[in-house]
């Protein structure tokens, strides 16, 4: 229908432009050629062979690292290319260049015809040939990835829980960028790199050497000198073999071995290809005036480039030509210079790494302590080349000596000190206004200033307006300066990351007076009284669980503000399934119960029966509709594994019949989960009481855990983590009765409810307290609050019922519907 | 399965019996004419929308989503839509298609899906 529109309306001179490659390169010279006119000389069709608009690249290793969100990383959503009138084929893979034909063939039997054709493939992960890539000669073993799209991403973030520790084949940039994230993710990390320093495309040996060292420090093992030849297992991965005969045992390798440019298109339809798709000064694929290459895919002058600053430039120079703006726009090459954060290290490099010949000077500075190196090379009283590792307080300068060949003050050490000593404001204000910020988008500090003069006043809407800091992001702390220098007393901080929810304009302290003082007992009620009745529902979930903790029995429920879990009382998985786990006081059962559970999973075809980590059953993958039924039948209570609350208490045998035991640590733990279930808390508690300081049942790793020691005593601890975060507790008190126990733990979480942050975990909450404040809090009773917090869990407590019992008398006919059918049809209306 | 009849216009209309069928400010998955429809109803003002039943990302049953304010948030992923256009908020998914509907004088729910064997939406 497009495609007939735009034929209808084409003029004598209108061209069809299709562009193979929907990454960070193809889709921004699509958006330079249309910011350029370039709508009304081409009909525009695009081929990505990812099923999403186009992302930034740059930024999976912050989700990775659980720092940025995937939305923080698109470009342009799909809407983006409808709007603008591009045929965008998405998750096509294109399969052949008719060139004699100007055809472009994708899956599907998709054909497009061309006048004028763009390759920009990009590249693809270099996965070197090792023996034990896959299992039975098909599919990569599970356990094996290579580090290059968004779905790799989510992929390894799905697997991180199976792992405890990781190996990340390849010590370039991106490998330490995975690296950063699964350690963020709280594995042990191994980097292994076959040369003999880390990132030797971009750093010298003593630079790549104090790296190491620095990255020793945050606790990632590097090994140097390393070929890898194996890897180890049947089915998933079990470890790596290497060349010198040692292994590593692992359970997820990281393959970021490199990247390769993306050229069998390009062999195929017989165009020049070397390394890359070879490219003139006019980005024009010789022996063929309508194919043009950008990107990581092409080849020029002999150079391949592998940052976005340098593709973006071939972007704007083709669309410069094409677009016919400036018909002889032509791309020299670039001189590469890059800006950016290796596991949050600054690093700035630029030029060459090394002296040329003898007449070239190298000044260096090392400070190992610090992991601070610093190195230039001066050619003919000019910038030759510079790395800046741990301290990049002087790249802004260098960087434009650099681009503009400036000569060089005679004192060197001035660039190195001097400057950077003076540092921040001053060297932010020292700067001309065409100084460019931020690298990745070409934002200058004058664009800057222009933006906030236009009233840009928070950094965020600051980098909204201007895009800056909105590739990779190292520049911020220097668009957070411009907006200093530019703003003034009129700079602003975005409110809102005070806020408790996003919708409600208010901290929780604020959020807790008003919702008391206005008596709000419902979802609804907060909005219309201070969110001036926008229902964001981004922020009904956060509310409810405030709502009830504050008022408990009060609390006037609405449905509708609780997450599908909470109103079905189950886990929902990924194909809208759900989980029944029921309540297994302590992780100590009967033969009878075993018996239903048996029963019930049998009767009604459960896919998989699991026993948890939390010493009970899971019945997973049953429908919606059989809930009510299959919680009837149990006849036990909810265990609340799909919300955020208590969860349970884990427990070891104990004193009863452990010859270790020094404590009855069964009995309290079925007494801690008897008077605790379905407690309604900020985030999910889960907890544990061990019977000796052997720990076995992991107590001490707990939110809540309780040990016992020699002497009929126990020890009470909080904020224990040992899921994404690994944290030990701390023990909050010693106590010598199980009724101590149970009255400490629920003073904890009783203050815990009141003063955490909505979906804030106690190894967050803890720390952020400070163990010393709660003990003086909860123990000495500081602040007078004990009896009051006492008064309030023991409300809590009451006000407590098996939301399972909702299988007799549900809320809602519908609760439980998976589909509805109409009652009739027809054409009156 | 009720046999519905055409009308002048192309359109065919399905009763979904009373909104009290859906909860308030809640969704609801109906199975019309043999596809998965969601139908959303909202708090307060009773308005009622209906798109796709499965979020273009990774098919999560947007009727179980949380709904407020005229937007939806899918319950796996929590990608965000506008119910009444179906654009994606914040997100890259595709847009949902979405479908007309009125609520009649007695407080029906009508549905109305073309005829033809293309099903589109209204978008």
């Amino acid at each position: 229908m497009m495609q007939a529109e735009s034929e209808l309306f084409a003029g004598p001179d209108r061209q069809r432009l299709v562009v193979i490659g929907n990454g960070m390169v193809g889709a921004r010279f699509v958006e330079e050629l249309i910011a350029r006119g370039g709508n009304d000389r081409y009909d525009i069709v695009m081929f990505g062979d990812e099923p999403t608009g186009n992302y930034n690249r740059i930024l999976l290793s912050g989700i990775l690292a659980g720092s940025h969100d995937v939305e923080d990383t698109y470009i342009n959503p799909l809407e983006w290319y409808e709007d603008n009138g591009i045929t965008l084929h998405a998750g096509v893979r294109v399969t052949a260049v008719d060139r004699d034909a100007k055809l472009v063939r994708g899956d599907m039997g998709i054909i497009e015809p061309y006048d004028v054709l763009v390759f920009a493939t990009g590249s693809s992960p270099f996965v070197p040939p090792l023996k034990g890539l896959s299992s039975h000669g098909t599919e990569m073993k599970e356990g094996l990835f290579a580090f290059r799209t968004l779905d790799d991403c989510d992929r390894m973030i799905g697997f991180v829980p199976k792992a405890t520790r990781a190996a990340v084949i390849g010590g370039g940039l991106l490998g330490l960028e995975a690296a950063r994230g699964l350690l963020e993710r709280g594995l042990e990390v191994h980097v292994v790199h076959l040369r003999s320093h880390l990132m030797e495309m971009q750093l010298d040996a003593p630079a790549g050497h104090l790296l190491k060292a620095t990255l020793e420090g945050m606790g990632v093992r590097v090994h140097l000198d390393k070929q890898t030849s194996e890897v180890l297992g049947e089915h998933r991965v079990e470890g790596l073999v290497f060349a010198d005969g040692t292994t590593l045992p692992c359970e997820m390798v990281v393959v970021s071995a490199g990247i390769r440019p993306n050229v069998s298109l390009a062999l195929d339809c017989g165009l020049m290809v070397e390394r890359g798709i070879v490219v003139t000064d006019e980005l024009r694929c010789p022996g063929d005036a309508s194919v043009f290459a950008i990107g990581e895919c092409a080849q020029h002058r002999g150079q391949l480039y592998g940052l976005v600053a340098p593709l973006w430039e071939q972007a704007k120079v083709l669309a410069d030509r094409l677009a016919g703006r400036i018909p002889d726009a032509s791309y020299t090459g670039s001189r590469v210079s890059t800006k950016l954060k290796v596991m949050g290290i600054d690093l700035a490099v630029m030029g060459d790494q090394d002296p040329a010949d003898a007449s070239d000077e190298v000044v260096t500075y090392s400070e190992p302590a610090r992991g601070i190196y610093k190195k230039l090379i001066v050619r003919d009283g000019r910038l030759g080349g510079a790395i800046l590792l741990g301290d990049a307080s002087a790249a802004p300068v260098l960087l434009q000596a650099f681009d503009r060949g400036t000569e060089l003050p005679d004192n060197r050490a001035e660039l190195l000190f001097q400057l950077a000593a003076a540092e921040g404001v001053t060297g932010i204000a020292d700067m001309p206004s065409s100084a460019q910020i931020c690298n990745c988008n070409g934002v200058s500090k004058g664009a800057l200033v222009a933006a906030v003069e236009a009233g840009h006043c928070t950094l965020k809407s600051l980098c909204d307006a201007t895009r800056a800091g909105m590739g990779c992001g190292a520049c911020k702390a220097q668009v957070q300066q411009v907006l200093e220098l530019a703003a003034g007393d009129r700079m602003q901080t975005d409110p809102s990351v005070h806020y408790y929810v996003p919708g409600v304009p208010l901290n929780k302290a604020d959020l807790v007076t008003a919702v008391r003082e206005r008596g709000l007992r419902s979802v609804s009620s907060v909005f219309a009284a201070l969110a001036g009745g926008h229902e964001d529902p981004g922020s009904k979930a956060g509310l409810a669980s405030l709502l009830r903790t504050i008022w408990g029995k009060e609390y006037d429920d609405e449905r509708d503000a609780r997450f599908i879990n909470d109103r079905v009382h189950a886990n929902v998985q990924k194909d809208g399934t759900y989980s029944v786990i029921p309540r297994i006081f302590g992780g100590v059962t009967t033969a009878e119960e075993l018996r239903r559970i048996a029963d019930v999973a049998q009767k009604y075809g459960v896919p998989m029966v699991k026993i948890t980590g939390g010493q009970r059953i899971d019945l997973v993958g049953v429908r919606k509709e059989q809930l009510p039924e299959m919680w009837r039948e149990l006849g036990m209570p909810s265990g609340h594994a799909y919300t955020k609350s208590f969860r349970t208490c884990k427990t070891c045998l104990g004193s009863e019949f452990c010859r270790y035991g020094v404590g009855d640590s069964t009995t309290l733990g079925v007494q801690i989960e008897r008077r605790y279930q379905g407690l309604e808390t900020p985030a999910k508690l889960k907890l544990a009481t061990a019977g000796c300081p052997r720990n076995c049942s992991e107590a001490t790793t707990k939110d809540v855990g309780a040990v016992a020691i020699e002497g009929g005593k126990w020890e009470v601890y909080v904020g224990g983590a040992a899921g994404a975060h690994v944290r030990k507790g701390d023990v909050l008190v010693v106590v010598d009765s199980h009724e101590a126990v149970l009255t400490y733990m629920g003073r904890f979480m009783q203050y815990y409810r009141e003063q955490a942050k909505y979906l804030e975990r106690t190894y967050d909450f803890v720390p952020r307290m400070g163990i010393e404040t709660l003990r003086s809090i909860l123990v000495d009773d500081s602040e007078g609050l004990c009896a009051r917090l006492d008064e309030a869990i023991d409300a809590a407590v009451d006000a407590y019922f098996d939301p399972w019992q909702e299988a007799v008398a549900p809320v809602h006919p519908s609760q439980f519907a998976d589909a509805l059918e109409p009652v009739g049809a027809g054409s009156a209306s | 399965m009720t046999a519905a009849s055409i009308p002048l216009d192309g359109m065919v209309h399905y009763d979904l019996g009373t909104i009290d069928r859906i909860p308030p400010g809640e969704g609801q998955t109906f199975l019309v004419a043999g596809r998965e429809i969601a139908v959303f109803r909202a708090r307060g003002t009773d308005e009622v929308y209906a798109t796709q039943a499965r979020c273009p990302h990774k098919a999560g049953l947007l009727a179980d989503g949380i709904v407020g304010d005229g937007k939806v948030i899918c319950p796996l992923h929590s990608n965000k839509f506008d119910l009444a256009t179906g654009a994606p908020l914040g997100n890259a998914c595709q847009s949902l298609t979405t479908y007309r509907t009125e609520i009649s004088h007695d407080r029906r729910v009508l549905l109305w899906l073309s005829a033809a064997a293309g099903w589109s939406g209204s978008t």
